[in-house]
């Protein structure tokens, strides 16, 4: 089970990232818990400047624009 | 990203060699179809049943023109942008920044604001990011500023559209508003008007996503992404953009355009700027207009003010940055970018 994170305010990119983390979950088999972060005092907390940005477990792995999908897959099995 | 990016596997799909020679093949394509474009928007307007002197045979010319125009320069300056600014980041921009509290930190804020690839949609964020690294205000706004002001975009429409002189003065004065806004905002001593919150808040430290590799074939990957996403947004804009030229170029009398947008009537620059703020577009929708609106007779220092209040003051990023900044804040903002834009504005009517 791994705790994933999306901050974005809700734009479009941000909707996509999601549809792009869980896909990856299922295609992987790894199970996902996974939480959007829209408000904007949070995002900042987090250390995001570019949105989506994305955690895996705590962690930043990703901030600003589509993650690629290889490197996502990577993220979701380390 | 920082760990793995040592034996990234192959990618799939389109092989490196691919994009080396796509690429340029596909920029010579689109500089031939560009030298084409007046036979082939000449033979288009051939095809509708009027006169091509007349007022619709004018507009027609001026659209069947202006819109492959428009979007194949749209689509190389998107591309070209994407590309150069895979180099740079907020987070990058930040560390840059965040060192420089000197007098230069305002003119280097406004030209990475111009090469920092960053959405309006994460403004918040960015801001929060930036002040609470203990960027000024003032230089955080001159950052701001410059991004859609002296954007890639407009410059490269102006440039093909209206001609070399008349980009370069929109740079240099764009630029200078941008720096200049801040450096005055940063005197003024505006923290206090800031949102209670974000004063308060220290934001947690950018994630160490800074060294992350890219190949060449990544960065044009970013360029073409870009050209989807952007062209794929803005096309509308640019439709309607020039649709409203076309009406000008072909309806307006010059001596009406004269007589709103001459340089004579001093009340003809502010007019510009109240008319230019509530409008909202973007770059490639009101370079179009500016076009014909020149092409019409009207003032340069008018126009100029048009198109600086169109691009650079825009209502709904203020209602964005509403959630960091108080109305007062927005206010002063709003005034400061203002002003500049009309001492532009009044300079070019006045020595033109």
């Amino acid at each position: 089970m791994k705790t994933i994170k999306i901050y974005g305010p809700g734009c479009k990119r941000c909707e996509a990232t999601e549809a792009m983390v869980r896909a990856a979950g299922a295609k992987l088999g790894v199970e996902l818990d996974v939480e959007k972060v829209t408000d904007a005092k949070s995002i900042a907390m987090a250390g995001v400047m570019s949105t989506p940005g994305v955690s895996v477990d705590g962690k930043l792995v990703h901030a600003g624009g589509l993650p690629d999908e290889t490197k996502l897959e990577q993220w979701l099995t380390a | 990203m920082t760990t793995e990016t040592h034996n990234i596997p192959p990618q799939r799909g389109v092989p490196d060699w691919l994009w080396y020679v796509g690429v340029p093949v596909a920029a010579v394509v689109l500089w031939l179809v560009y030298g084409q474009l007046i036979p082939v928007s000449e033979w288009v307007t051939s095809l509708f049943p009027v006169e091509r002197n007349s007022h619709t045979g004018q507009a027609i010319a001026f659209f069947a023109y202006d819109v492959p125009k428009v979007l194949l320069l749209l689509t190389g300056i998107v591309f070209v942008t994407g590309v150069l600014r895979s180099w740079f980041s907020p987070e990058k921009t930040r560390a840059i920044l965040a060192g420089k509290r000197q007098i230069w930190g305002y003119p280097l804020a406004a030209f990475l604001g111009v090469l920092t690839p960053f959405c309006s949609c994460s403004s918040v964020p960015l801001f929060i990011g930036f002040v609470s690294a203990g960027i000024p205000l003032g230089v955080t706004f001159s950052f701001l500023i410059a991004g859609p002001m002296v954007g890639p975009v407009g410059l490269g429409l102006l440039y093909g559209l209206v001609g070399w002189k008349i980009a370069t003065i929109y740079l240099v004065f764009g630029f200078s508003i941008a720096t200049l806004a801040g450096y005055v905002m940063g005197k003024m001593g505006l923290e206090r008007y800031l949102q209670d919150w974000v004063r308060e808040m220290n934001a947690g430290p950018v994630g160490d996503l800074l060294d992350e590799k890219m190949t060449l074939v990544d960065r044009l990957k970013v360029g073409l992404e870009q050209v989807r996403e952007i062209v794929g947004k803005v096309w509308i804009w640019v439709l309607a953009g020039i649709a409203l030229g076309a009406a000008i170029h072909g309806y307006v009398p010059e001596a009406m355009m004269l007589k709103i947008m001459g340089g004579d009537a001093w009340w003809s620059v502010p007019a510009a700027v109240v008319i230019g703020v509530p409008m909202y577009t973007n770059a490639a929708g009101v370079i179009p207009i500016v076009e014909a609106l020149l092409g019409k007779g009207a003032a340069l220092g008018t126009t100029l003010a048009f198109m600086m209040s169109v691009i650079a003051l825009s209502l709904p990023e203020m209602i964005i940055l509403k959630q960091v900044l108080t109305l007062r804040l927005i206010a002063i903002f709003i005034a400061v970018v203002a002003s500049g834009i009309l001492a532009t504005g009044f300079l070019f009517n006045f020595l033109l």
